[in-house]
């Protein structure tokens, strides 16, 4: 780890993924503990993520650990023109530790310099959300017993996505295949699939979703956004053409399972609910897990 | 006309140095981002200079001023082809071409609206991850500003 705070994916290196998951593991095992009955945690989320948020407070609770914060702007000082870093300051003397989300880019990274506490990025505009991050990891690991040479399959809006680009990242240390699978519109930027060339790492395109889907081990699906298109008449030509159904998952590999950040729309219907490869929903109880994970050893506490 | 220039640039102080192949357009960035406006020494600027590679050129004659690699490397950003004649009792002693820093600290604007460093006061930073076509990667958002987007502050 380069710095106490988590603000970035790539803060983090093979090692701490792994050792994060590993702590994870335990956590499961055992997720009530007292380990944070001296500790206060303050969420900080200047725009609302009541998942994330719930998410993390959870987490700390169940470790015996106190929360304080704010769960959108209009209900802390900044409506009164604070600058976030004298919030910042302010709040650095209330706890042990921040976990942050804000609208702006950069936002926690800004943050963890102006502070001696650590921060968590719980997302910084489009920019990162490494918890995230880390729970796909552990919910790939879990399920697939190895983080090794695996096929992923990423759906839906592989452009602004910034979900898909942190997993590819992390994903990339562990020499997996990568088939991007998007409307042109919402491609994969030139700059990850440079990053996958340097590597070596093998990677396709397609704009068609349902053929070869056989080879998966993970299917990643992300929302495709009706304000990311141009043009509105693609929107609704595309719109239904990256929607995973049940009768596509007949074929597919046995230990396939279909993961999705969440929220979503229409992009999984919900007859993929009753497949056992559908796992998004346990993937966002992993997430109590992994934070749980990266609080504790973050607060040098694991 | 060109050899003439150059006569000039050499003849015209006894100690300092000399910034030529400054892109015309670039001068006033120049200026700012070496604090010129604040010194006290002798300056003489030219401008609009014909130049084969840069189409119009500014120069710069700075006496009795001397910079450091660290200072000078600043103006690689909106004068990628700089070269400087350091200046020794009328004689041109050493000839340096500037180079694009790794960092660059407190110089330029994030293109990225949505940056924190264009929300908050804060001291801009960026790695350069391409000298080729210049290409800065924002310490805070992380989003690339292009050679096309470089704005000074």
């Amino acid at each position: 780890m380069k710095s106490k705070s988590l603000v970035s994916i790539t803060d983090y290196s093979k090692e701490d993924y792994l050792r994060i998951i590993a702590l994870a593991e335990e956590f499961e095992k055992m997720p009530n503990q007292t380990i944070l009955s001296d500790k206060v945690v303050a969420t900080l989320f200047f725009e609302p993520s009541t998942r994330t948020r719930l998410s993390f407070e959870s987490a700390v609770l169940k470790l015996g650990g106190k929360v304080i914060g704010f769960s959108d702007s209009n209900s802390s000082s900044v409506t009164k023109g604070e600058t976030l870093y004298d919030t910042i300051k302010i709040v650095s003397n209330y706890c042990d530790l921040i976990v942050m989300r804000h609208p702006l880019e950069g936002a926690a990274r800004f943050a963890s310099e102006i502070t001696s506490v650590p921060v968590i990025n719980a997302g910084d505009g489009a920019n990162q959300h490494p918890t995230q991050t880390l729970l796909d990891l552990y919910s790939i690991a879990k399920t697939q017993g190895t983080l090794e040479n695996l096929t992923i399959f990423m759906v839906g809006d592989l452009k602004y996505g910034r979900t898909v680009h942190s997993l590819l990242m992390a994903m990339s240390q562990f020499q997996a295949t990568f088939h991007f699978v998007s409307p042109d519109e919402l491609k994969m930027p030139d700059e990850y699939k440079y990053y996958l060339d340097c590597l070596g790492l093998k990677y396709t395109e397609q704009k068609e979703f349902g053929t070869h889907i056989d080879t998966a081990d993970i299917i990643y699906m992300t929302r495709v956004q009706k304000e990311r298109f141009s043009d509105p008449i693609e929107y609704e030509r595309t719109k239904n053409a990256y929607v995973l159904k049940n009768r596509m998952l007949e074929g597919t590999k046995e230990n396939m399972r279909v993961l999705h950040p969440l929220p979503r729309v229409n992009e999984i219907d919900q007859d993929v609910d009753v497949n056992p490869k559908a796992y998004y929903f346990t993937q966002a109880l992993n997430g109590v897990f992994i934070r749980q994970a990266i609080i504790a050893s973050i607060l040098g506490l694991k | 006309m060109h050899m003439q220039d150059k006569k000039l640039e050499v003849s015209a102080i006894e100690n300092g140095t000399v910034i030529d192949h400054i892109p015309a357009n670039a001068l006033f960035k120049v200026i700012s981002i070496l604090n010129l406006d604040k010194m006290d020494r002798q300056i003489t600027f030219g401008t609009n200079f014909d130049s084969k590679k840069l189409g119009k050129k500014a120069i710069v004659k700075l006496s009795d001023t001397f910079f450091k690699d660290k200072d000078i490397n600043k103006i690689a950003l909106v004068a990628p082809q700089a070269k400087l004649n350091i200046i020794r009792n009328y004689k041109v002693v050493e000839k340096k071409v500037v180079e694009v820093p790794e960092d660059i600290i407190g110089i330029a604007k994030c293109m990225n609206p949505k940056c924190i460093s264009n929300n908050e006061k804060l001291i801009t930073r960026f790695r350069v991850v391409s000298r080729q076509e210049l290409r800065l990667k924002c310490h805070y958002c992380e989003k690339i500003t292009d050679q096309e987007h470089i704005e000074i502050i």
